[in-house]
């Protein structure tokens, strides 16, 4: 049997918000194999939620996640709809897009400045950061919170946006364009990032069949689903959007995917703005009960399908709830993406699926023959800055270059 | 093959299935129930995954008060459809096929049910804890109803 060195990542980690543990098993500097544990932040959530009411529930699962803490609720809510046949008044609809979208813009650009950290580019992260800022204050603006914006509720929203908000909105998502297209820019046509994540971590198309991936990791090994198109619920039905796909299912790819989605919420958002005003309230059906059945509600998240399945007895609270999150089914495809890859690419190709174990639910190295040597996060951060580094000198060019002149 | 239309669903699942489909409950046209043996699971998710291509997005084990019911939620998202696939277990011993050998997809959220409402499968490549701790006491399966806390 070769020797092998195990490599722990996690459970607590720089590069993942939340606990959850990586053993890298490698031979030299090749990953020959990964084992994924869970469960460091069970909360038990299916359980609590069948002693809450319908409308509670919805609360509970909007703190499953703070980054997509409205993917979760619009599918719950529709699971509820769904279950009790709730109709939806139209404006609601209108609504629930463009809080959903507002939060897949601000997800991506999470992500995109935490990759350009792990790549030891602080630059974009800064940048990217500072105008995710801007979207965070609209959400502040218009429903009282930067996270947790508690919008959803079944049968409509619990707050309208008001007429007189939507040009300030509109101008908000608007002025995000420019400084997106500039982000593209640096990242798709700068040599050193392709040469760090072209060709990196790979996933066919048959990999994320087999896996049942969904979200960008589908999406980008060519896989062409997105639940907004393909199940139309809210107002998705009513506007128009192409859905992006690549086909390598690289790294690269990866972001590709997430960067072009961004232009796309931007022209959803404008579109819901636009037909917002000529589409007359409420905003809720108030339910008063919702009888006994089963339903299924699902929405497509930031990082993949969300699905929520409720099930009631006929009183106010349900009977059995379950939450599949999109990382649950796209972490696991890991157990493909590092085979074979060096330690140094390992941090990004972990970091390029956005994995949110909140949702879900660790990494350091250790040998296996001696049980000596221990590289711990901050090493393997540093092996991935350091990689950049030797290819910039043995490239000849400086990385990146963010001019912000126009913006500053 | 896939299936050309949303209402072809149940005609094509009811012809490709045959016997094995045991009753259809169509709650909308985008939300089908249908119910099949135990015995039955591996041949109609192979029917279902491999020959008309669907995705699996997760399945749901239930403590119902006649028995365990696992639904495999299977989502058609080239023609907008949702097919969950009830199967019915034994209360005294549940026990079924692991499908995780079919589709990888699966092996997560059988070691999931395995471990929180105690259904053994069968020929599951991995079953370990996945969400409990290792050393979790065996027997003990926290999504039961009957289940009163570790110490109860």
């Amino acid at each position: 049997m070769p020797k092998k060195t195990i490599i722990p990542i996690g459970p607590c980690h720089p590069l993942q918000e939340e606990p959850e543990f990586f053993k890298l098993h490698v031979d030299g500097e090749k990953v020959i194999g990964i084992d994924i544990e869970l469960g460091y932040n069970h909360r038990g959530m299916e359980k609590i939620s069948e002693g809450k009411t319908f409308e509670q529930t919805v609360f509970l699962v909007e703190r499953i996640c703070g980054i997509c803490s409205t993917s979760h609720p619009i599918a719950c809510v529709q699971a509820v709809e769904n279950c009790g046949d709730i109709p939806v008044p139209p404006r609601a609809l209108y609504i629930r897009s463009i809080i959903g979208e507002m939060e897949r813009l601000h997800s991506h650009l999470l992500w995109l400045g935490l990759a350009g950290h792990f790549l030891g580019f602080n630059t974009l992260w800064m940048w990217v950061w500072r105008y995710r800022e801007d979207l965070l204050n609209m959400f502040e603006y218009i429903t009282g919170n930067r996270n947790h914006y508690s919008m959803m509720k079944p049968g409509g929203v619990r707050r309208d946006i008001k007429n007189e908000d939507v040009p300030a909105l509109v101008k908000t998502i608007a002025g995000l364009r420019k400084p997106l297209d500039l982000f593209r820019a640096v990242v798709m046509e700068d040599p050193l990032l392709q040469a760090r994540t072209k060709g990196v971590g790979c996933l066919t198309k048959q990999d994320v069949i087999d896996f049942c991936a969904v979200g960008p990791v589908a999406r980008s090994s060519g896989l062409d689903i997105d639940v907004r198109r393909d199940h139309p619920h809210a107002a998705y039905g009513m506007v128009d959007f192409k859905v992006i796909t690549t086909k390598n299912g690289d790294v690269f790819d990866k972001v590709v995917v997430r960067i072009l989605e961004m232009f796309e919420s931007i022209s959803i958002i404008e579109q819901c703005c636009k037909a917002l005003p000529s589409t007359p309230g409420p905003v809720d059906s108030n339910p008063k009960e919702v009888v006994p059945g089963e339903g299924i509600g699902h929405y497509e998240a930031p990082r993949g399908e969300v699905i929520h399945y409720i099930r009631s007895d006929g009183t106010n609270r349900p009977a059995r709830h379950k939450v599949r999150a999109p990382s649950y089914v796209n972490v696991a495809t890991n157990a493909k993406a590092v085979l074979g890859q060096y330690i140094a690419d390992a941090t990004i190709i972990l970091g390029a699926v956005d994995p949110c174990y909140c949702c879900t639910e660790r990494m350091a190295a250790i040998d296996a023959g001696t049980g000596a040597k221990l590289l711990d996060a901050k090493e393997l951060l540093r092996l991935s800055r350091q990689k950049t580094e030797d290819l910039k000198r043995q490239m000849g060019v400086e990385g990146p270059k963010l001019d912000m002149g126009a913006f500053a | 093959m896939r299936i050309p239309a949303q209402e072809q669903v149940l005609p094509v699942l009811r012809e490709k299935l045959g016997g094995r489909l045991l009753d259809a409950t169509v709650k909308s046209p985008v939300r089908i129930f249908l119910l099949v043996s135990a015995a039955d699971i591996m041949e109609v998710s192979r029917v279902i995954f491999r020959d008309l291509e669907a995705r699996l997005q997760t399945a749901t084990a239930t403590d119902a008060p006649d028995a365990f019911e696992i639904l495999y939620h299977w989502a058609f998202d080239y023609i907008g459809c949702v097919v969950s696939v009830r199967v019915k277990l034994d209360k005294q011993k549940p026990e079924i096929d692991s499908i995780a050998p079919l589709c990888r997809g699966a092996e997560w959220i059988e070691r999931e049910m395995w471990e929180l409402m105690g259904i053994a499968f069968r020929g599951h490549p991995d079953l370990r804890h996945l969400l409990l701790m290792d050393d979790w006491p065996a027997g003990k399966f926290p999504l039961r109803r009957d289940f009163k806390g570790l110490n109860a």
